[in-house]
């Protein structure tokens, strides 16, 4: 970790650059809580990289007053990831929305949550390409309407959990834009995490998509078709957390616990830190229909992060070989002088 | 570097065939040597049987030898062989003392288990280090490959294995890209009357050869001995091991740390392996996922203060453009190192060409300069290598290095630069009487961004690919400002003309009114040429180009003497072309050469001759 500094502020982490989301869109409240989570998390702002690729979401490194740094469309992962190799003493987060991270960036971002860059990954996740004015993303529903599929798609959406998890991920955790506190959790949580931390916001497009996730997001069901996952705690949910989850069969169930089926004892109890990611999948990939869709942190696990083991390799093979510079490698090798 | 060197190369190659005597080495080398006679190739050959005729299997005494040369101006078997076939490994232990160090040696793996290796007497179980075998290996699986390919033909396995020297004449048929229909027209001759073992000849003989196609085997059939008489410590190197230590050189006298982002393509690839072993000097060499993801994390390696690097060849350029572009947006200093190989598309991945010219010059969106240097010689590289880092950094800006499969593979004896022999490089760190000024696009007088990076505390800045306003940084529209900022970019690389060396004419004798000029990997041939000329008579000035954009500053001045500048290069005039645009006045004729081979030296003389001579 960086050094910290002394009683920092969500303003040591803000500049005073005019933000130019449209009013209303769901970037703001992210951006806000972000500056309030790095206030948390204490690491001077010249010790933070925030990288970006291309698209609305792309554009907040202009709002940090951190090291910044506005990419190509898709890049942004492998950028990140030589910040980060270079440099392991940085924090280095990542921006990205559903069409940079995962149509273009797609194969970047499998590759660095497989690596597992300690990088942390802010996916912010609209289901529309808005900088391009409204086009499905690889996120959109089946037959989603957009301008450039009039009749609706005819191709099923990615789930970006289900990538992560493909990829081996060590971290994912999951957010909604009007979820402040929540989102500041889990990207303090992901911060910490040593390693990809995947971090998927559920965000709204006011003029392309709006509304996507009313479903889930409406005040009036929200309590209902959500549930806040803490390490350690029950699964329990429900505007008076009189419903759980537990586990039935090969699968999870949701239930009522005030008419006398099940007791609390029955309710799962959240482990993020489980090595096996089998639930954690479950978990995420709850969509609201049955089994409400999971916030906070599902999956956070210790593994080796590429980077560390990339200096601490090197370090292993120097101390072995003790070269001071390229000269004395070239003449421990097959050498002949001329006189 | 070069201009005070004699560079002469041999074109010819030695390969040995080596097994047991019943592994039929002798037909492998015997049909080698004709194909390469029908080839046009001028050959001498040397059988080297066993004393005993049929010694035991596997034995020491057992192995047989059959030693190739082929190529211009041969007169002996040659003394040591440049290729050597070993079937096992006492075919390896008795002729690893013919291969010559800078050698590969090809052994069949799979007949190097334990058993193996004690009937040759081997005591340990790396056979390679017990008999000091320190060239380029490459182990083949044959006997498996063999098997697989007679599955089908319902022969025993004592008779599939008689096939395995025809498995060894596929693949050096390969590498020397000898057709293999000669080759089957010499089996038929022997097998004629045996169709079923003439059919398995012909099917190991082609599984050989698809097999070096597969994985793209190549050997260099040229070394270009540089005849550097210096006093000093020397070692053999090849194009692309000396692009690896010029970078790591350039890291030192940077103060920055290496950081390379590739991914594998021929001919490229060894720059990544070689610097992979560097981490014994802290390189951080890292594969990454595919062409665009090398170029990027080199770019944001780059951002946060690395020198980096990216490696590839011609196809891999290509998918890098988008990402180049970004570093010129952001200023940043990169190296590009293309090492050229035949094209377009796959092409012809383990043959050289320098068609990627006008890629490097102007394959991007927008305009979008760039500097383009380019390496003349294997040892040349580890200079140009340090020369593009140098200029990457002092001018914050991509630099592509242009080397190609002939010198990157080819190689050559390497004075080892003493102390001293190299500058310091400077970084363009913002100096202690801007800092109150300063913002992310500030410059120097020369145009120079300077460059600041995470960690650094107070400079916490945002760049990218967007366009921004000259005095502020901020992003901006203003067509007025981005014009004024193309041209900034534009005379940024222009300025670079003033920090490299003049353009220096080698010349025998005063007043010629032709010129012969070449660029990149032809120094060699094109020398060669030009000292054979002025020999016979005929009077011609030469110039080497490593410097392509910016050009050297005199070269206007040096070019615009002559009557009739002559452009030799191995593509259809790309640099001819360039020139011309740049200097419109001059008289140019053109030799070329687009066939994945380097020039011959007689070609260009030849083609001056003919210029010359107003034919």
């Amino acid at each position: 970790m960086a050094q910290t500094f002394q009683n920092p502020e969500p303003k040591d982490y803000k500049n005073d650059v005019a933000v130019r989301w449209c009013p209303g869109c769901g970037d703001h409240a992210v951006l806000n809580v972000l500056h309030k989570a790095m206030a948390e998390l204490g690491v001077p702002p010249h010790m933070i990289a925030v990288v970006s690729g291309i698209g609305c979401s792309s554009r907040l490194p202009y709002y940090m007053n951190t090291y910044g740094f506005h990419t190509i469309h898709g890049r942004g992962g492998a950028i990140a990831t030589g910040v980060k190799v270079a440099n392991p003493q940085l924090t280095v987060w990542q921006i990205s929305g559903d069409g940079d991270c995962l149509a273009i960036g797609g194969n970047h971002f499998i590759h660095e949550v497989r690596r597992n860059v300690d990088l942390n990954l802010l996916l912010l996740n609209n289901k529309i390409y808005g900088l391009t004015k409204g086009q499905f993303s690889p996120t959109s529903d089946r037959g989603c309407i957009s301008k450039s599929s009039p009749y609706g798609t005819t191709e099923d959406p990615f789930i970006p959990a289900e990538l992560v998890f493909g990829a081996r991920g060590t971290f994912f955790a999951r957010g909604i834009d009007v979820e402040l506190k929540i989102n500041q959790e889990i990207m303090v949580e992901g911060a910490r995490h040593k390693g990809c931390s995947v971090i998927e916001i559920l965000q709204n497009c006011m003029i392309f998509n709006n509304g996507i996730h009313n479903r889930i997001t409406d005040k009036a069901v929200r309590a209902n078709r959500t549930i806040h996952l803490v390490h350690g705690e029950k699964m329990l949910f429900g505007k008076n957390r009189d419903m759980g989850l537990v586990q039935e069969g090969f699968g999870l169930k949701a239930v009522r616990l005030d008419d006398g089926d099940y007791t609390i004892d029955d309710v799962l109890i959240h482990d993020a830190h489980c090595q096996d990611n089998f639930l954690h999948q479950q978990l995420a990939m709850m969509d609201g229909t049955n089994l409400p869709v999971a916030l906070g942190v599902i999956r956070d696990v210790d593994a080796p992060s590429y980077e560390t083991d990339v200096t601490v390799q090197m370090r292993k093979i120097q101390v072995k070989h003790r070269y001071r510079n390229l000269r004395d490698m070239i003449l421990d090798g097959d050498t002949w002088e001329r006189k | 570097m070069l201009g005070k060197t004699n560079v002469k190369f041999r074109q010819s190659i030695v390969v040995r065939f080596s097994g047991d005597s019943g592994d039929g080495m002798q037909l492998a080398g015997n049909i080698f040597s004709s194909v390469s006679a029908e080839m046009g190739e001028i050959i001498s050959t040397f059988p080297d049987y066993p004393a005993e005729v049929r010694a035991p299997q596997g034995s020491l005494s057992g192995v047989s030898g059959f030693q190739v040369h082929i190529g211009h101006g041969v007169h002996t078997p040659g003394d040591e062989c440049d290729v050597l076939v070993a079937m096992n490994p006492a075919a390896l232990k008795q002729n690893v003392q013919f291969l010559n160090k800078n050698g590969v040696a090809i052994v069949d793996i799979d007949s190097f288990k334990e058993i193996d290796l004690k009937k040759a007497k081997f005591t340990t179980d790396n056979p390679y280090k017990e008999i000091g075998l320190k060239t380029q290996i490459v182990e083949v699986p044959m006997t498996s490959m063999v098997k697989a390919a007679l599955e089908d033909s319902g022969m025993d396995f004592k008779s599939q294995m008689k096939c395995r020297n025809m498995f060894a004449l596929g693949l050096i048929c390969w590498l020397f890209n000898m057709p293999l229909s000669s080759a089957r027209r010499f089996l038929q001759h022997k097998f004629g009357n045996k169709p079923a073992v003439f059919d398995a000849n012909c099917k190991v003989l082609q599984g050989g050869y698809d097999y070096g196609h597969n994985i793209h085997a190549s050997v260099s059939k040229y070394r270009i001995e540089t005849e550097d008489m210096r006093p000093g410590i020397y070692v053999d190197v090849n194009g692309n091991k000396a692009t690896a230590w010029g970078l790591i050189l350039a890291s030192e006298k940077s103060g920055r740390p290496l950081y390379l982002g590739s991914y594998p393509i021929t001919p490229a690839t060894d720059i990544l392996h070689e610097l992979a072993k560097r981490r014994d000097l802290g390189v951080k060499a890292c594969q990454m996922e595919d062409e665009i993801a090398g170029i990027c994390s080199a770019i944001g390696a780059a951002y946060a203060g690395s020198l980096a690097v990216t490696s590839t060849s011609g196809p891999g350029l290509s998918l890098k453009s988008e990402a180049m572009g970004l570093a010129v947006m952001s200023e940043l200093p990169l190296v590009i190192i293309d090492v050229q190989r035949g094209g377009p598309s796959t092409g012809m991945p383990t043959k050289t060409e320098q068609t990627d010219l006008m890629q490097a010059l102007y394959g991007r969106s927008g305009e979008c300069p760039l500097v383009v240097v380019a390496a003349s010689s294997p040892t040349d590289c580890f200079h140009m290598a340090f020369e593009a880092a140098r200029i990457a950094i002092e001018h914050m800006t991509p630099v592509i290095l242009m080397t190609d499969a002939f010198i990157a593979n080819g190689s050559s004896a390497w004075r080892v630069p003493e102390v001293g022999d190299y500058p310091e490089i400077h970084p363009n760190f913002v100096p202690e009487d801007k800092e109150a000024t300063w913002h992310p696009y500030s410059r120097n007088e020369e145009l120079v961004r300077y460059w600041s990076f995470p960690g650094v505390e107070g400079k916490m800045h945002r760049v990218g690919g967007l366009e921004r306003d000259y005095d502020t940084g901020v992003i901006s529209n203003s067509p007025e400002n981005h014009e004024r900022m193309v041209k900034t970019r534009a005379q940024k690389i222009a300025n670079v003309a003033n920090h490299i060396p003049l353009l220096e004419v080698k010349s025998e004798h005063e007043g010629c009114d032709t010129i012969i000029i070449g660029w990149g990997g032809t120094y060699g041939h094109i020398y060669t040429a030009y000292e054979h000329l002025n020999h016979a008579g005929k009077h011609i000035d030469f110039a080497q180009f490593n410097y392509i954009n910016p050009l050297p500053r005199n070269t206007r001045e040096v070019l615009t003497k002559y009557k009739t500048v002559i452009v030799a290069e191995l593509n259809s005039g790309q640099f001819a072309t360039y020139l011309q645009s740049q200097i419109p006045e001059l008289n140019i004729k053109r030799i070329n050469k687009v066939q994945g081979q380097p020039f011959l030296v007689n070609e260009i003389e030849e083609g001056i001759t003919k210029i010359m001579e107003g034919k």
